[in-house]
């Protein structure tokens, strides 16, 4: 990515680009990724609510996949999924494994 | 504005925080934040003290914020929003502006507590239409781990450790809470993340009340807690239930513990998962522990008898 | 019309502020500003301005909700003095970088220790690397006329930078003059309506402000704002014209009093300005070529142009109402021997620490002054480059 001249930067050191966190993906971060098994999840959307890093995609009210360009892997998720009959409906897994 | 809250309705609402932001994996603040500006129905104004939260979500060209936002300086946040406050005010009155815009300052328990504190109580006697929320993880965190007012007594931090001689804080934690309360704004809370239908309702009602508000919401690290990354609810909840963290608001001077746990566990459930905790478990520091014990106990004794003061029992 | 008013600086000054008419004003009390602020808020009581005061907790906290206020999108003031403008400092340079058109008088008073209300220039001195455009006054007038044109100079879109206004502590802002003042709208038109730039307000296109920048943009970012430094002078002198236009009063970016075909000069900022120039007409009158250059716009500094108005003299004498307190010579010296430095042949220079602490500088002191520069031409030999004058052995 080129780097930009001292002509070329915003007045200020302004932002003008909401939420142009975006473009940068801190999947990268992670050593364990989670996995959703979908049969066990009752939609309860904690784990939506309590990710720190908005990765888990939401539509209509219902949970979909994680978004792995962004998660960091830390396993809140998990931890609080209350699952279905004491079966989690998140199970952490090495990355690159 | 929607009466009820339910996961299903807030999840169709946009976060105004991004993912992209560079917090640690398993950081409480990010959670707190999205709770907050989930729970607001209002457009929002931003100001944030230098920490954490600022530094991870707005370098360089990234910023994470989907809402207008301010970056000042460390102990300025409440300064610098009274400021945007006041002119919002300014023009609204000229006719230039018609909108109805809300104002949240963020910021650490450092830049909160300590060198935030002035500009915090200028700001709440002053009577700006805002809201702060310190998002609470008891220590300078951003720079390693120091020791604030906010660090609980005999936590291990860097600048206080727990060593041989002097087994970490010797100090309680300052109560900001009851301090801004004092300050007769028309509303103070403090909430949790793991309990996120009571802070998003503390977050509306605050929203909904005109004048200054305040919220201290815990906000777990695991970096400086030495906990595990996926702990952060769990401790937030288990600092509700050890009433470590007692859940409760004054609304003009009225107490009301907002949540009560049906079972009151014992305080060493909230020390035993955090590595800064854990000189407290050798055998000579027993007297500590027994007194963290009787201090939470107190507390939350006092909290009661003070919400009793105004509700008939 | 011009109106013909006897007041004091600090009267001025909350005038032309009332005038200007700006969106927010933060204020807070030190000697001897306050009264100018007390001033504005009663206009502000009397609904005079339409300005929604905050009365703020500390220095510090004014400027800081300030930045607030400006990055939200309006214009904005405050006003301070010596101990003041310390506090503030940590938010100077963050204005300045920020590129926020803040407007702020500031009376210039000598900073603690030890503590003193009086009026020197250590204070304003100690902000001149902030950033800010620094306009010095030497006399009531000067400050009004400096403080309107302030507004035109902070908000032009190629500059936005933030501006203080100096004037002497207590020998300007507590002493009567005779002034004249421009009517209200005349003052309105001449700043006009502030334009917006990244305003925190515009919900359609959030902004952030106060990005963490690491050393791969750091660099850039200040190349940047030097860059607009370099603009200043033009817009100093633009801004001037018009203003010239209006009042028929005249303004550059320093005056130069009987300098042209002088030997020997003084060099010297605001109120003792005023009392060597009779010192000068003394000289004169005696046939001596004396002559004085006050700098006007002293930040940016306008070295090119200082250095074009000295290089002839034989002998300057730069006089300092504060200095360095590191060992260093008076700030105002440095910065005028710089002016001459690229060239060959330099006039002798040297520098007289006087008036600290609000000691006062009498025509005595211009005349000693001019007298050793009179001996440094004969002689051409220099006994003490920097010296304190008016203190006692």
């Amino acid at each position: 990515m080129k780097l930009k001249g001292w002509k070329e930067v915003t007045p200020g050191a302004v932002v003008p680009e909401a939420g142009s966190a975006l473009k940068f993906k801190t999947g990268s971060w992670r050593s364990f990724r989670p996995i959703w098994i979908e049969e066990n999840c009752i939609q309860c959307l904690f784990c939506w609510l309590y990710c720190p890093d908005m990765a888990i995609k939401v539509k209509d009210g219902k949970r979909g996949e994680f978004d792995y360009n962004y998660c960091k892997g830390c396993g809140i998720c998990a931890l609080e999924c209350p699952g279905k009959k004491g079966k989690k409906a998140i199970v952490m897994e090495e990355e690159g494994k | 504005m929607p009466k009820t809250l339910t996961l299903k309705e807030l999840s169709r609402k946009e976060v105004l925080l991004t993912a992209g932001h560079r917090m640690c994996a398993g950081c409480g603040a990010p959670t707190v934040v999205k709770m907050v500006l989930l729970a607001c129905d209002y457009p929002v104004v931003a100001a944030n003290a230098t920490g954490c939260l600022e530094v991870s979500t707005c370098i360089s060209d990234y910023t994470a914020w989907k809402i207008p936002w301010i970056h000042n300086a460390f102990e300025n946040a409440a300064a610098t929003i009274s400021g945007v406050e006041t002119m919002y005010r300014s023009l609204k009155k000229q006719g230039k502006i018609d909108k109805d815009i809300k104002f949240i300052a963020f910021g650490g328990d450092g830049g909160t507590y300590d060198i935030g504190l002035q500009s915090l109580s200028g700001a709440m006697e002053r009577g700006h239409d805002m809201l702060y929320v310190c998002y609470d993880n008891g220590a300078y965190m951003n720079t390693g781990i120091q020791r604030s007012s906010a660090t609980p007594f005999c936590a291990d931090t860097t600048t206080r450790p727990a060593g041989s001689k002097i087994p970490g804080k010797t100090e309680q934690r300052k109560n900001l809470t009851k301090i801004i309360a004092a300050h007769n704004v028309p509303y103070v809370a403090q909430a949790s993340p793991s309990h996120w239908m009571d802070l998003m309702k503390k977050v509306r009602k605050a929203m909904d009340t005109q004048g200054p508000k305040f919220l201290d919401i815990i906000s777990p690290c695991n970096r400086g807690w030495r906990s595990r990354t996926d702990d952060s609810i769990m401790l937030s909840r288990l600092a509700v239930e050890t009433c470590f963290w007692p859940l409760y608001e004054i609304e003009n001077g009225i107490t009301k513990i907002t949540f009560k746990p049906k079972e009151k566990k014992p305080i060493v459930d909230f020390l035993k998962p955090q590595g800064r905790f854990k000189h407290l478990f050798k055998p000579e520091n027993v007297g500590l522990l027994a007194k963290i014990q009787e201090d939470i106990d107190r507390e939350w004794g006092r909290l009661q008898k003070e919400e009793t003061c105004f509700s008939p029992q | 019309m011009a109106k013909i008013v006897a007041v004091t600086g600090n009267e001025a000054s909350a005038n032309a502020l009332r005038q200007v008419n700006p969106d927010v004003c933060a204020a807070y009390p030190i000697t001897p500003q306050t009264e100018m602020m007390q001033r504005f808020a009663s206009f502000v009581s009397d609904g005079m301005v339409k300005t929604e005061l905050i009365l703020v907790e500390s220095e510090h906290s004014s400027l800081s909700a300030c930045v607030g206020a400006s990055a939200a999108g309006g214009r904005v003031i405050t006003a301070t003095s010596s101990q003041g403008l310390a506090l503030m400092w940590e938010i100077l340079f963050i204005a300045s970088g920020t590129r926020l058109p803040i407007v702020m008088p500031v009376v210039n008073r000598a900073l603690s220790a030890p503590l003193n209300i009086h009026g020197d220039h250590s204070d304003a001195m100690g902000a001149r690397d902030t950033g800010w455009i620094q306009l010095w006054s030497e006399n009531g007038q000067e400050a009004y006329d400096n403080t309107i044109q302030a507004f035109r100079i902070a908000e032009h879109m190629d500059i936005r930078l933030p501006a203080m206004v100096c004037m002497d502590g207590f020998i300007i802002s507590h002493s009567i003059e005779r002034l004249e003042y421009l009517e209200d709208e005349e003052v309105r038109d001449f700043v006009g309506e502030f334009k917006q730039m990244y305003p925190l307000l515009d919900l359609e296109h959030p902004v952030s402000y106060g990005p963490l920048i690491l050393p791969d943009y750091y660099m850039e970012y200040r190349k940047a704002q030097a860059d607009v430094e370099s603009k200043v002078a033009k817009v100093v002198l633009d801004v001037a014209k018009d203003f010239e236009k209006m009042s028929g009063r005249k303004y550059g970016l320093f005056e130069t009093y009987r300098l042209d075909d002088a030997e020997i000069g003084l060099v010297i900022l605001n109120s003792a300005a005023g009392t060597s120039k009779d010192t000068v007409d003394e000289f004169r009158d005696r046939g001596i070529r004396a002559g004085l250059l006050k700098p006007r716009l002293y930040r940016p500094f306008p070295y090119g142009e200082v250095g074009e108005a000295l290089k002839h003299l034989k002998a300057i004498c730069v006089l300092d109402r504060a200095d360095a307190f590191g060992g260093s010579y008076g700030p105002l010296f440095l910065d005028i021997a710089t002016s001459l430095y690229p060239y060959q042949h330099k006039p002798m220079l040297v520098n007289k620490i006087y008036g600290l602490g609000g000691r006062d500088y009498l025509p005595a002191h211009a005349e000693l002054v001019l007298n050793e520069l009179v001996d440094i031409t004969k002689t051409g030999a220099v006994k003490n480059l920097k010296e304190y004058i008016g203190v006692r052995e």
